[in-house]
């Protein structure tokens, strides 16, 4: 590499017939500075992280012991989604029948369709409602938004269920577009059944 | 080398300009994915962090007051009898945050903010009341009257549903219903109707 040049000791030569001194190179050796530059570099790319970390809304009802004040449901707009320990994820439509036929179990790759079924069954059946779509046209201006009114989902993690679920549940709810949806605590007929099947497997 | 050695320093000054250091947190966090795209604020917030094994951190993020936190300590110190130092109070404002019951906040506070990582913080006492967190939450509220404050939740991905369910509580408790969970963004999935809507949304604001 590059080197310096020291003066080879000339200055003990003195006289008339000296040389001229040797013309000292001005170029400085970079290697060591590149070097470092690149540790840097190698430093800071292994530091950032380009992914930023973003936020997902969540507003919760205030919770009331009252029966009129709470949000009733159409028994034909309703899915319950359960979700249990192992991403284990349950649903029914509807009321939960008394054999428990309508108890079927899926995952998180399974549930995205069951949403998106129900959500077309109900804009299928929905009939014709002007005084929704009345307030929906001052508001909002989307009359469609009326189609679906009645599709209600409930979300009912259990004590197994991470947090993980939780988000990912509310992240389909947003993905399929759906407006109404509650997250409320297990019913004990429900919490049997989940256990039922668990040990049943 | 010339050329080259400039494009190098060049890639090392974006480098430098673009990395933000993290705040050292008392515990490391793996947040959740989802698919939405709100940014985090910086400033004026509560958060509140819990782990895999269900501890609760709080922090009050408030970096363009400080003042504020400092306030809500000193509150904090005279109401509940902490027994807090000045020095203790001014190492609450450098802490990111605290993970302690009001009884272990002095041995926690009266270290410098470095050496308090070192020490294992068990978390805030929770129960279905809210527990300490709700005076914590309340305290900070009241600090930050007259201003635009939000609530962050950061929780692990293995942490179970009922811890997130008692952080919830003790917000509720406080009257506060709307929440900013952090979460780390993911692509939407093709041909779901969100993915649609964005499409249009982004083709008519064209």
């Amino acid at each position: 590499m590059a080197s310096i040049e020291e003066g080879d000791g000339g200055h003990h030569k003195k006289g008339p017939g000296v040389k001229k001194a040797k013309k000292l190179s001005t170029r400085v050796d970079m290697t060591p500075m590149v070097d470092l530059g690149f540790l840097l570099i190698t430093f800071f790319i292994f530091t950032t992280t380009m992914s930023s970390p973003t936020t997902m809304e969540l507003f919760m009802p205030k919770d009331t012991d009252k029966d009129d004040e709470q949000n009733k449901a159409k028994e034909s707009g309703a899915l319950t989604i359960l979700l249990s320990k192992d991403n284990h994820v349950y649903y029914y439509e509807g009321q939960l029948k008394e054999d428990a036929s309508n108890f079927l179990s899926t995952n998180f790759g399974g549930i995205r369709k069951v949403i998106i079924d129900k959500k077309k069954a109900v804009i299928d059946a929905h009939q014709h409602d002007a005084g929704c779509e009345k307030i929906w046209a001052k508001n909002e201006g989307d009359k469609k938004s009326c189609l679906d009114k009645d599709l209600v989902i409930v979300i009912k993690p259990d004590e197994e269920a991470t947090y993980k679920n939780t988000v990912d549940i509310l992240d389909e709810m947003a993905i399929s577009n759906i407006k109404r949806y509650a997250m409320v605590d297990l019913f004990p007929a429900e919490r049997e059944l989940i256990q039922k099947t668990e040990g049943g497997k | 080398m010339t050329p080259f050695v400039d494009v190098a320093f060049l890639i090392l000054t974006f480098f430098i300009m673009a990395t933000k250091f993290k705040p050292a947190e008392p515990v490391e966090i793996k947040t959740p994915n989802s698919v939405s795209t709100k940014d985090l604020p910086e400033s004026d917030a509560l958060q509140v962090t819990f782990d895999s094994t269900g501890r609760v951190f709080f922090g009050i993020l408030s970096e363009k007051d400080p003042k504020i936190k400092y306030e809500v300590i000193k509150n904090m110190n005279t109401t509940r009898n902490l027994g807090l130092s000045e020095t203790d109070m001014k190492n609450f404002v450098q802490t990111p945050a605290v993970g302690v019951p009001f009884s272990g906040l002095k041995q926690l506070l009266s270290l410098p903010v470095d050496d308090q990582k070192n020490l294992r913080q068990p978390g805030i006492p929770l129960d279905t009341l809210g527990g300490e967190l709700y005076y914590w939450i309340r305290d900070a509220v009241s600090a930050f009257t007259g201003k635009q404050l939000k609530y962050l939740i950061k929780g692990d991905n293995g942490a179970k549903y009922p811890a997130f369910k008692q952080v919830l509580n003790a917000f509720k408790k406080n009257d506060i219903f709307k929440f900013q969970m952090i979460t780390m963004l993911e692509d939407t999935p093709a041909g779901s109707e969100l993915d649609i809507i964005r499409k249009r949304q982004k083709s008519g604001g064209k």
